[in-house]
Protein backbone atom coordinates (compact mmCIF):
# COMPACT_ATOMS: atom_id res chain seq x y z
CA UNK A 1 0.00 0.00 0.00
CA UNK A 2 1.40 3.42 -0.92
CA UNK A 3 0.63 6.67 0.88
CA UNK A 4 1.68 10.26 0.47
CA UNK A 5 2.45 10.38 4.18
CA UNK A 6 2.74 7.77 6.92
CA UNK A 7 2.52 9.11 10.46
CA UNK A 8 3.86 7.07 13.37
CA UNK A 9 1.76 7.54 16.49
CA UNK A 10 -1.90 8.47 17.06
CA UNK A 11 -1.16 10.94 19.83
CA UNK A 12 -2.07 14.61 19.78
CA UNK A 13 0.73 15.63 17.40
CA UNK A 14 0.31 12.79 14.92
CA UNK A 15 -3.44 13.23 14.73
CA UNK A 16 -3.14 17.00 14.24
CA UNK A 17 -0.58 16.55 11.45
CA UNK A 18 -2.90 13.94 9.94
CA UNK A 19 -5.92 16.24 10.01
CA UNK A 20 -4.05 18.93 8.08
CA UNK A 21 -2.61 16.58 5.50
CA UNK A 22 -5.84 14.65 4.92
CA UNK A 23 -7.83 17.89 4.65
CA UNK A 24 -5.52 19.03 1.88
CA UNK A 25 -6.07 15.79 -0.01
CA UNK A 26 -2.97 13.84 0.93
CA UNK A 27 -3.31 10.09 1.32
CA UNK A 28 -2.40 9.65 4.96
CA UNK A 29 -2.12 6.62 7.21
CA UNK A 30 -1.47 6.86 10.94
CA UNK A 31 -0.02 3.73 12.52
CA UNK A 32 -0.36 3.36 16.29
CA UNK A 33 1.06 0.48 18.24
CA UNK A 34 -1.26 0.83 21.23
CA UNK A 35 -4.95 0.00 21.19
CA UNK A 36 -5.80 3.48 22.54
CA UNK A 37 -5.51 6.91 20.91
CA UNK A 38 -3.79 9.82 22.58
CA UNK A 39 -0.28 8.62 23.43
CA UNK A 40 0.81 10.30 26.64
CA UNK A 41 -2.58 12.00 26.81
CA UNK A 42 -4.73 8.94 26.60
CA UNK A 43 -7.46 7.59 28.84
CA UNK A 44 -8.50 4.20 30.09
CA UNK A 45 -11.38 2.54 31.86
CA UNK A 46 -11.46 0.46 35.03
CA UNK A 47 -14.71 -0.78 36.59
CA UNK A 48 -16.76 1.60 34.49
CA UNK A 49 -14.75 4.68 35.49
CA UNK A 50 -12.74 6.58 32.96
CA UNK A 51 -9.33 7.92 33.92
CA UNK A 52 -7.06 10.28 32.06
CA UNK A 53 -3.46 9.12 31.74
CA UNK A 54 -1.56 12.34 31.67
CA UNK A 55 -3.96 15.22 31.75
CA UNK A 56 -3.96 17.58 34.71
CA UNK A 57 -4.69 20.64 32.68
CA UNK A 58 -4.90 21.80 29.13
CA UNK A 59 -2.42 24.66 29.32
CA UNK A 60 -2.53 27.57 26.83
CA UNK A 61 -6.17 28.30 27.67
CA UNK A 62 -7.18 31.60 26.07
CA UNK A 63 -10.62 33.24 25.76
CA UNK A 64 -12.21 33.60 22.27
CA UNK A 65 -11.17 37.24 21.86
CA UNK A 66 -7.47 36.32 21.95
CA UNK A 67 -7.40 35.38 18.31
CA UNK A 68 -3.63 35.11 17.99
CA UNK A 69 -3.27 32.79 21.00
CA UNK A 70 -2.02 29.25 20.28
CA UNK A 71 -5.43 27.77 21.13
CA UNK A 72 -7.20 29.99 18.57
CA UNK A 73 -4.57 29.23 15.91
CA UNK A 74 -4.89 25.55 16.53
CA UNK A 75 -8.68 25.53 16.19
CA UNK A 76 -8.48 27.51 12.95
CA UNK A 77 -5.84 25.23 11.50
CA UNK A 78 -7.79 22.08 12.32
CA UNK A 79 -11.16 23.60 11.31
CA UNK A 80 -12.51 22.88 14.78
CA UNK A 81 -14.66 25.02 17.04
CA UNK A 82 -14.25 25.90 20.71
CA UNK A 83 -17.27 23.70 21.41
CA UNK A 84 -15.35 20.69 20.08
CA UNK A 85 -13.02 20.89 23.11
CA UNK A 86 -15.53 22.42 25.57
CA UNK A 87 -12.81 23.75 27.84
CA UNK A 88 -13.69 24.84 31.38
CA UNK A 89 -11.30 27.20 33.16
CA UNK A 90 -9.51 26.51 36.42
CA UNK A 91 -10.53 28.21 39.65
CA UNK A 92 -7.01 28.98 40.85
CA UNK A 93 -3.78 27.12 41.40
CA UNK A 94 -1.02 27.46 43.93
CA UNK A 95 2.74 27.10 44.34
CA UNK A 96 3.57 25.98 47.91
CA UNK A 97 7.12 26.25 49.20
CA UNK A 98 8.31 26.20 52.82
CA UNK A 99 6.75 29.30 54.42
CA UNK A 100 5.61 30.80 51.15
CA UNK A 101 2.64 30.36 48.85
CA UNK A 102 1.81 32.01 45.53
CA UNK A 103 -1.60 31.66 43.97
CA UNK A 104 -2.23 32.17 40.28
CA UNK A 105 -5.19 31.91 37.92
CA UNK A 106 -5.95 32.49 34.25
CA UNK A 107 -5.66 36.20 34.97
CA UNK A 108 -2.00 37.22 35.42
CA UNK A 109 -3.15 40.03 37.73
CA UNK A 110 -3.47 37.54 40.61
CA UNK A 111 0.11 36.33 40.29
CA UNK A 112 1.36 39.92 40.01
CA UNK A 113 -0.46 40.81 43.24
CA UNK A 114 0.82 37.74 45.05
CA UNK A 115 4.42 38.39 43.99
CA UNK A 116 4.12 42.04 45.05
CA UNK A 117 2.87 40.96 48.47
CA UNK A 118 5.31 38.10 49.19
CA UNK A 119 8.33 39.51 47.36
CA UNK A 120 7.96 43.31 47.58
CA UNK A 121 11.59 43.85 46.61
CA UNK A 122 11.00 42.00 43.35
CA UNK A 123 7.57 43.44 42.52
CA UNK A 124 8.82 45.78 39.79
CA UNK A 125 11.38 43.29 38.55
CA UNK A 126 8.62 40.76 38.10
CA UNK A 127 6.45 43.20 36.13
CA UNK A 128 9.41 43.92 33.86
CA UNK A 129 10.02 40.20 33.40
CA UNK A 130 6.38 39.66 32.44
CA UNK A 131 6.59 42.49 29.87
CA UNK A 132 9.80 41.04 28.48
CA UNK A 133 8.17 37.62 28.13
CA UNK A 134 5.06 39.08 26.50
CA UNK A 135 7.20 40.75 23.86
CA UNK A 136 9.47 37.75 23.30
CA UNK A 137 8.84 35.85 20.06
CA UNK A 138 9.21 32.26 21.18
CA UNK A 139 7.69 30.82 18.00
CA UNK A 140 10.85 31.34 15.93
CA UNK A 141 12.29 27.94 15.13
CA UNK A 142 15.91 29.14 14.92
CA UNK A 143 16.75 30.17 18.48
CA UNK A 144 19.76 28.59 20.13
CA UNK A 145 19.91 27.21 23.67
CA UNK A 146 20.31 29.65 26.56
CA UNK A 147 20.03 28.45 30.15
CA UNK A 148 17.04 30.02 31.90
CA UNK A 149 18.35 30.19 35.48
CA UNK A 150 21.24 32.63 34.85
CA UNK A 151 18.90 34.91 32.90
CA UNK A 152 16.31 34.80 35.69
CA UNK A 153 19.01 35.59 38.27
CA UNK A 154 19.79 38.74 36.31
CA UNK A 155 16.12 39.75 36.32
CA UNK A 156 15.00 38.79 39.84
CA UNK A 157 16.74 39.26 43.21
CA UNK A 158 15.13 36.64 45.44
CA UNK A 159 16.29 33.10 44.58
CA UNK A 160 13.15 31.69 46.19
CA UNK A 161 10.93 33.55 43.71
CA UNK A 162 12.93 32.08 40.84
CA UNK A 163 12.49 28.57 42.27
CA UNK A 164 8.79 29.09 42.77
CA UNK A 165 8.20 30.35 39.24
CA UNK A 166 10.25 27.51 37.78
CA UNK A 167 8.48 24.79 39.76
CA UNK A 168 5.21 24.52 37.77
CA UNK A 169 6.99 25.30 34.52
CA UNK A 170 9.52 22.51 34.94
CA UNK A 171 6.96 20.05 36.24
CA UNK A 172 4.75 20.67 33.23
CA UNK A 173 7.28 20.55 30.50
CA UNK A 174 11.01 20.49 31.08
CA UNK A 175 12.73 17.49 29.56
CA UNK A 176 15.97 18.80 31.03
CA UNK A 177 16.94 18.33 34.68
CA UNK A 178 17.89 21.28 36.93
CA UNK A 179 17.57 24.00 34.30
CA UNK A 180 15.86 24.60 30.97
CA UNK A 181 16.19 26.53 27.73
CA UNK A 182 15.10 30.15 28.14
CA UNK A 183 12.90 30.09 25.03
CA UNK A 184 11.20 26.99 26.37
CA UNK A 185 10.79 28.79 29.68
CA UNK A 186 9.11 31.70 27.89
CA UNK A 187 6.78 29.37 26.00
CA UNK A 188 5.82 27.61 29.21
CA UNK A 189 5.50 30.86 31.16
CA UNK A 190 3.04 32.12 28.58
CA UNK A 191 1.09 28.88 28.50
CA UNK A 192 0.85 28.53 32.31
CA UNK A 193 0.78 32.05 33.72
CA UNK A 194 -0.23 34.39 30.87
CA UNK A 195 -2.77 32.02 29.36
CA UNK A 196 -3.75 29.33 31.82
CA UNK A 197 -5.37 26.05 32.71
CA UNK A 198 -8.59 24.51 31.47
CA UNK A 199 -10.10 21.09 31.10
CA UNK A 200 -12.96 19.52 29.17
CA UNK A 201 -15.63 18.23 31.57
CA UNK A 202 -15.34 14.72 30.11
CA UNK A 203 -11.55 14.82 30.40
CA UNK A 204 -9.07 14.33 27.61
CA UNK A 205 -11.34 11.92 25.73
CA UNK A 206 -13.40 14.89 24.53
CA UNK A 207 -10.38 16.26 22.67
CA UNK A 208 -9.21 12.90 21.40
CA UNK A 209 -12.64 11.99 20.06
CA UNK A 210 -12.95 15.35 18.31
CA UNK A 211 -9.63 15.05 16.53
CA UNK A 212 -9.97 11.38 15.62
CA UNK A 213 -13.41 12.14 14.15
CA UNK A 214 -12.01 15.08 12.19
CA UNK A 215 -9.13 13.04 10.84
CA UNK A 216 -11.46 10.30 9.64
CA UNK A 217 -13.96 12.79 8.20
CA UNK A 218 -11.10 14.29 6.18
CA UNK A 219 -10.45 10.87 4.68
CA UNK A 220 -7.51 9.78 6.85
CA UNK A 221 -6.82 6.17 7.72
CA UNK A 222 -5.75 4.90 11.16
CA UNK A 223 -4.39 1.50 11.98
CA UNK A 224 -4.42 0.64 15.67
CA UNK A 225 -2.32 -2.07 17.36
CA UNK A 226 0.08 -1.59 14.49
CA UNK A 227 3.62 -1.24 15.72
CA UNK A 228 6.44 -0.23 13.40
CA UNK A 229 9.31 -2.68 13.34
CA UNK A 230 11.62 -0.69 11.06
CA UNK A 231 11.84 2.27 8.74
CA UNK A 232 13.07 1.28 5.29
CA UNK A 233 15.90 3.52 4.24
CA UNK A 234 17.27 3.79 0.72
CA UNK A 235 20.25 6.10 0.37
CA UNK A 236 19.36 9.16 2.40
CA UNK A 237 15.64 8.76 2.12
CA UNK A 238 13.03 6.73 3.88
CA UNK A 239 10.85 4.77 1.50
CA UNK A 240 8.41 3.10 3.84
CA UNK A 241 7.81 1.22 7.06
CA UNK A 242 7.85 -2.44 7.95
CA UNK A 243 5.17 -3.24 10.48
CA UNK A 244 5.58 -5.69 13.32
CA UNK A 245 3.20 -7.96 11.40
CA UNK A 246 5.74 -8.12 8.59
CA UNK A 247 3.59 -6.07 6.24
CA UNK A 248 5.20 -3.20 4.37
CA UNK A 249 3.71 0.22 3.68
CA UNK A 250 5.47 2.68 1.40
CA UNK A 251 5.19 6.46 1.38
CA UNK A 252 6.73 9.64 0.03
CA UNK A 253 7.18 11.10 3.52
CA UNK A 254 7.23 9.72 7.06
CA UNK A 255 6.42 11.84 10.11
CA UNK A 256 7.21 10.19 13.42
CA UNK A 257 6.00 11.17 16.86
CA UNK A 258 7.87 8.27 18.46
CA UNK A 259 10.71 10.46 19.71
CA UNK A 260 13.94 11.36 17.89
CA UNK A 261 16.22 8.65 19.26
CA UNK A 262 13.41 6.10 19.14
CA UNK A 263 12.73 6.97 15.48
CA UNK A 264 16.37 6.86 14.37
CA UNK A 265 16.77 3.48 16.04
CA UNK A 266 14.11 2.18 13.65
CA UNK A 267 16.33 3.11 10.70
CA UNK A 268 18.08 -0.19 10.21
CA UNK A 269 21.68 -1.02 10.94
CA UNK A 270 22.54 1.83 13.23
CA UNK A 271 24.03 4.05 10.54
CA UNK A 272 21.65 6.84 11.52
CA UNK A 273 22.06 6.56 15.25
CA UNK A 274 24.16 8.97 17.18
CA UNK A 275 25.98 7.76 20.27
CA UNK A 276 25.74 11.11 21.93
CA UNK A 277 21.98 11.49 21.76
CA UNK A 278 20.45 12.38 25.05
CA UNK A 279 17.49 10.41 26.25
CA UNK A 280 15.18 12.18 28.66
CA UNK A 281 15.25 11.19 32.32
CA UNK A 282 12.13 12.86 33.66
CA UNK A 283 9.35 10.47 34.54
CA UNK A 284 6.51 10.38 37.02
CA UNK A 285 4.45 8.22 39.30
CA UNK A 286 0.88 9.31 39.73
CA UNK A 287 -1.60 8.07 42.31
CA UNK A 288 -5.29 8.68 41.80
CA UNK A 289 -8.02 8.41 44.41
CA UNK A 290 -11.71 8.46 43.58
CA UNK A 291 -13.63 9.99 46.50
CA UNK A 292 -17.23 9.87 47.67
CA UNK A 293 -17.14 13.66 48.13
CA UNK A 294 -15.60 16.42 46.07
CA UNK A 295 -12.27 17.85 47.25
CA UNK A 296 -14.02 21.22 47.72
CA UNK A 297 -16.52 19.61 50.10
CA UNK A 298 -13.53 18.33 52.03
CA UNK A 299 -11.98 21.78 52.17
CA UNK A 300 -9.58 21.82 49.21
CA UNK A 301 -10.59 24.19 46.42
CA UNK A 302 -7.38 24.77 44.44
CA UNK A 303 -7.37 23.27 40.97
CA UNK A 304 -3.67 22.39 40.98
CA UNK A 305 -1.04 22.72 43.71
CA UNK A 306 2.67 22.51 42.94
CA UNK A 307 4.49 21.81 46.18
CA UNK A 308 8.12 21.66 47.19
CA UNK A 309 9.36 21.02 50.72
CA UNK A 310 13.09 21.63 50.20
CA UNK A 311 14.71 25.06 50.15
CA UNK A 312 15.75 24.58 46.57
CA UNK A 313 13.50 22.91 44.03
CA UNK A 314 15.36 19.85 42.81
CA UNK A 315 13.95 18.99 39.42
CA UNK A 316 15.77 15.79 38.51
CA UNK A 317 15.41 12.06 38.29
CA UNK A 318 15.51 10.79 41.87
CA UNK A 319 17.87 8.01 42.97
CA UNK A 320 14.98 6.39 44.79
CA UNK A 321 11.82 5.05 43.14
CA UNK A 322 10.06 8.36 43.80
CA UNK A 323 10.99 11.81 45.09
CA UNK A 324 8.63 12.71 47.90
CA UNK A 325 9.99 16.20 48.49
CA UNK A 326 8.02 17.84 45.72
CA UNK A 327 5.01 17.07 43.59
CA UNK A 328 1.77 18.10 41.97
CA UNK A 329 -1.75 17.74 43.31
CA UNK A 330 -4.57 17.99 40.80
CA UNK A 331 -8.31 18.01 41.51
CA UNK A 332 -10.31 17.94 38.26
CA UNK A 333 -13.48 18.78 40.21
CA UNK A 334 -11.99 22.19 40.88
CA UNK A 335 -12.43 23.39 37.34
CA UNK A 336 -15.42 25.63 36.75
CA UNK A 337 -18.44 23.89 35.29
CA UNK A 338 -17.33 20.56 36.73
CA UNK A 339 -19.87 20.69 39.56
CA UNK A 340 -22.01 17.88 38.24
CA UNK A 341 -19.20 15.34 38.33
CA UNK A 342 -20.65 12.80 40.73
CA UNK A 343 -17.41 11.68 42.32
CA UNK A 344 -14.38 13.49 43.61
CA UNK A 345 -10.96 12.84 42.12
CA UNK A 346 -7.63 13.57 43.78
CA UNK A 347 -4.39 13.02 41.85
CA UNK A 348 -0.88 13.28 43.24
CA UNK A 349 2.22 13.16 41.05
CA UNK A 350 5.87 12.63 42.04
CA UNK A 351 9.09 12.54 40.06
CA UNK A 352 10.16 8.93 39.59
CA UNK A 353 13.12 6.86 38.51
CA UNK A 354 12.22 4.86 35.41
CA UNK A 355 15.16 2.44 35.66
CA UNK A 356 14.33 1.51 39.23
CA UNK A 357 10.70 0.86 38.35
CA UNK A 358 11.61 -1.19 35.28
CA UNK A 359 14.08 -3.25 37.30
CA UNK A 360 11.40 -4.61 39.62
CA UNK A 361 10.01 -8.09 39.06
CA UNK A 362 6.22 -8.43 39.07
CA UNK A 363 5.97 -9.16 42.77
CA UNK A 364 8.28 -6.33 43.80
CA UNK A 365 6.42 -4.02 41.42
CA UNK A 366 3.11 -4.79 43.12
CA UNK A 367 4.71 -4.34 46.57
CA UNK A 368 6.26 -1.00 45.61
CA UNK A 369 2.98 0.23 44.16
CA UNK A 370 1.28 -0.59 47.48
CA UNK A 371 4.03 1.20 49.40
CA UNK A 372 3.67 4.17 47.11
CA UNK A 373 -0.05 4.26 47.72
CA UNK A 374 0.59 4.30 51.46
CA UNK A 375 2.82 7.36 51.05
CA UNK A 376 0.18 8.89 48.83
CA UNK A 377 -2.31 8.75 51.71
CA UNK A 378 0.25 10.25 54.10
CA UNK A 379 1.18 13.06 51.75
CA UNK A 380 -2.41 13.61 50.60
CA UNK A 381 -3.49 14.35 54.19
CA UNK A 382 -1.67 17.66 53.95
CA UNK A 383 -4.23 18.72 51.37
CA UNK A 384 -7.27 16.69 52.40
CA UNK A 385 -7.04 15.75 56.09
CA UNK A 386 -9.81 13.16 55.75
CA UNK A 387 -8.62 11.75 52.44
CA UNK A 388 -8.48 8.11 53.49
CA UNK A 389 -12.02 7.96 54.92
CA UNK A 390 -13.50 9.11 51.61
CA UNK A 391 -11.65 6.91 49.17
CA UNK A 392 -13.85 4.78 46.91
CA UNK A 393 -11.04 3.32 44.84
CA UNK A 394 -7.51 4.09 43.74
CA UNK A 395 -5.31 3.66 40.73
CA UNK A 396 -1.73 4.43 39.93
CA UNK A 397 0.52 4.84 36.94
CA UNK A 398 4.27 4.53 36.94
CA UNK A 399 7.10 5.06 34.44
CA UNK A 400 6.29 1.57 33.17
CA UNK A 401 2.82 2.75 32.21
CA UNK A 402 4.21 5.81 30.44
CA UNK A 403 6.60 3.60 28.52
CA UNK A 404 3.70 1.40 27.46
CA UNK A 405 1.54 4.26 26.23
CA UNK A 406 4.20 6.39 24.59
CA UNK A 407 7.07 4.06 23.73
CA UNK A 408 9.40 6.76 25.04
CA UNK A 409 12.73 5.39 26.21
CA UNK A 410 13.18 5.88 29.97
CA UNK A 411 9.41 6.48 30.21
CA UNK A 412 10.46 10.08 29.58
CA UNK A 413 7.26 12.12 29.65
CA UNK A 414 8.81 15.15 27.99
CA UNK A 415 11.14 13.26 25.68
CA UNK A 416 14.74 14.19 25.00
CA UNK A 417 16.27 17.39 26.42
CA UNK A 418 17.58 18.08 22.92
CA UNK A 419 14.66 19.50 20.92
CA UNK A 420 14.60 19.73 17.11
CA UNK A 421 12.26 22.56 16.44
CA UNK A 422 12.25 22.27 12.65
CA UNK A 423 11.53 18.54 12.91
CA UNK A 424 14.35 17.60 10.56
CA UNK A 425 16.33 14.37 10.74
CA UNK A 426 19.40 13.28 8.73
CA UNK A 427 16.98 11.68 6.26
CA UNK A 428 15.53 14.17 3.77
CA UNK A 429 11.91 13.00 3.94
CA UNK A 430 11.71 11.81 7.55
CA UNK A 431 10.48 14.35 10.11
CA UNK A 432 9.65 14.22 13.77
CA UNK A 433 6.77 15.87 15.55
CA UNK A 434 5.50 15.81 19.12
CA UNK A 435 7.53 15.89 22.32
CA UNK A 436 10.99 15.86 20.74
CA UNK A 437 10.09 18.62 18.31
CA UNK A 438 9.67 20.80 21.36
CA UNK A 439 6.16 22.26 21.61
CA UNK A 440 4.68 21.00 24.85
CA UNK A 441 1.33 20.49 26.49
CA UNK A 442 -1.74 19.28 24.65
CA UNK A 443 -2.15 22.44 22.59
CA UNK A 444 1.60 22.53 21.96
CA UNK A 445 1.65 18.91 20.82
CA UNK A 446 -1.11 19.54 18.30
CA UNK A 447 0.63 22.71 17.06
CA UNK A 448 3.78 20.64 16.67
CA UNK A 449 2.04 18.28 14.26
CA UNK A 450 0.48 21.20 12.40
CA UNK A 451 3.79 23.06 12.11
CA UNK A 452 5.66 20.06 10.75
CA UNK A 453 2.90 19.25 8.24
CA UNK A 454 2.79 22.89 7.06
CA UNK A 455 6.53 23.46 6.96
CA UNK A 456 7.69 20.31 5.23
CA UNK A 457 4.74 19.13 3.19
CA UNK A 458 1.90 21.60 2.61
CA UNK A 459 3.96 24.69 1.89
CA UNK A 460 6.04 22.72 -0.64
CA UNK A 461 4.61 21.29 -3.88
CA UNK B 1 -14.93 36.97 -13.90
CA UNK B 2 -16.60 39.89 -12.19
CA UNK B 3 -14.53 41.52 -9.47
CA UNK B 4 -17.17 40.85 -6.86
CA UNK B 5 -17.11 37.13 -7.64
CA UNK B 6 -13.39 36.93 -6.93
CA UNK B 7 -13.89 38.88 -3.71
CA UNK B 8 -16.67 36.52 -2.69
CA UNK B 9 -14.47 33.52 -3.36
CA UNK B 10 -11.72 34.93 -1.16
CA UNK B 11 -14.10 36.00 1.61
CA UNK B 12 -15.71 32.55 1.44
CA UNK B 13 -12.31 30.97 1.93
CA UNK B 14 -11.46 33.31 4.81
CA UNK B 15 -14.72 32.40 6.52
CA UNK B 16 -13.47 28.81 6.61
CA UNK B 17 -9.81 29.54 7.35
CA UNK B 18 -10.58 32.09 10.09
CA UNK B 19 -14.24 31.69 11.10
CA UNK B 20 -13.64 34.01 14.04
CA UNK B 21 -12.76 36.93 11.73
CA UNK B 22 -15.29 39.72 11.30
CA UNK B 23 -15.99 39.93 7.56
CA UNK B 24 -18.79 42.49 7.72
CA UNK B 25 -16.71 45.44 6.60
CA UNK B 26 -13.60 44.30 4.74
CA UNK B 27 -11.84 47.10 2.86
CA UNK B 28 -10.63 46.20 -0.62
CA UNK B 29 -7.45 48.21 -0.51
CA UNK B 30 -6.23 47.39 3.00
CA UNK B 31 -4.03 44.37 3.70
CA UNK B 32 -6.18 41.43 4.76
CA UNK B 33 -3.64 40.43 7.42
CA UNK B 34 -3.84 43.83 9.05
CA UNK B 35 -7.59 44.28 9.09
CA UNK B 36 -8.48 40.68 9.98
CA UNK B 37 -5.67 39.88 12.43
CA UNK B 38 -4.55 36.95 10.33
CA UNK B 39 -1.11 35.40 10.72
CA UNK B 40 1.16 33.64 8.25
CA UNK B 41 -0.47 30.29 9.02
CA UNK B 42 -3.89 31.68 8.06
CA UNK B 43 -2.44 33.22 4.94
CA UNK B 44 -0.88 29.94 3.87
CA UNK B 45 -4.30 28.37 4.32
CA UNK B 46 -5.90 30.80 1.83
CA UNK B 47 -3.36 29.71 -0.75
CA UNK B 48 -3.95 26.05 0.04
CA UNK B 49 -7.73 26.39 -0.11
CA UNK B 50 -7.34 27.92 -3.58
CA UNK B 51 -5.37 24.86 -4.58
CA UNK B 52 -7.84 22.47 -2.97
CA UNK B 53 -10.95 24.10 -4.42
CA UNK B 54 -9.81 25.44 -7.77
CA UNK B 55 -6.60 23.46 -8.47
CA UNK B 56 -4.96 26.84 -8.67
CA UNK B 57 -1.27 27.05 -7.80
CA UNK B 58 0.07 30.29 -6.39
CA UNK B 59 3.88 30.28 -6.32
CA UNK B 60 5.47 31.62 -3.15
CA UNK B 61 6.91 34.70 -4.87
CA UNK B 62 3.36 35.74 -5.81
CA UNK B 63 1.97 35.61 -2.27
CA UNK B 64 2.39 39.39 -1.79
CA UNK B 65 0.01 39.93 -4.72
CA UNK B 66 -2.79 38.44 -2.61
CA UNK B 67 -2.29 40.89 0.24
CA UNK B 68 -5.49 42.88 -0.39
CA UNK B 69 -8.86 42.03 -1.93
CA UNK B 70 -8.03 44.34 -4.85
CA UNK B 71 -4.76 42.46 -5.31
CA UNK B 72 -6.65 39.16 -5.34
CA UNK B 73 -9.03 40.44 -8.01
CA UNK B 74 -6.18 41.59 -10.20
CA UNK B 75 -4.07 38.46 -9.76
CA UNK B 76 -6.67 35.71 -9.46
CA UNK B 77 -9.39 37.11 -11.73
CA UNK B 78 -7.74 36.18 -15.05
CA UNK B 79 -6.55 32.81 -13.69
CA UNK B 80 -9.99 31.82 -12.43
CA UNK B 81 -11.48 33.09 -15.69
CA UNK B 82 -9.13 30.92 -17.71
CA UNK B 83 -9.98 27.89 -15.62
CA UNK B 84 -13.72 28.50 -15.91
CA UNK B 85 -13.32 28.64 -19.71
CA UNK B 86 -11.66 25.20 -19.87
Amino acid sequence: MHYDVIIIGAGMSGLAAGIRLAYFDRRVCIVEKHYAFGGLNSYYRIDGREYDVGLHAVTNYAPPERRSAPLAKLLRQLRLTREDFALCEQRFSEIRFPDCRLRFSNDIALLKEEVAERFPGDADNFLRLVSEIEAYDDTRLDRTYQAARPILRERLDDPMLIEMLLCPIMFYGSAEEHDMDFTQFVTMFKSLYLEGFARPREGVRRIIKAIVKKFRANGGEIRMRTGVDALQVCGERVVGVTLESGETLTSDVVISSAGYVETMRLCGDGAWQSETEEIGRISYVESIAVLDKTPAELGHDATIVFFNDAQRFNYARPDELVDLTSGIVCCPNNYTGHEELSEGVFRLTWLANHERWMGLDEEAYATQKRACLQRFFECGRRFLPDLKQHVVCTDMFTPRTIHRYTGHLNGAVYGSPHKRKDGRTPLANLFICGTDQGFLGIIGAMLSGITIANLHILSKS
Amino acid sequence: MVDQQVKDIILGIISVVAPDADLSDVKSDVKLRDQLEMDSMDFLDIVMELRKRYKLEVPKEDYPKLATLDGCVEYLGPKLEAMAAV
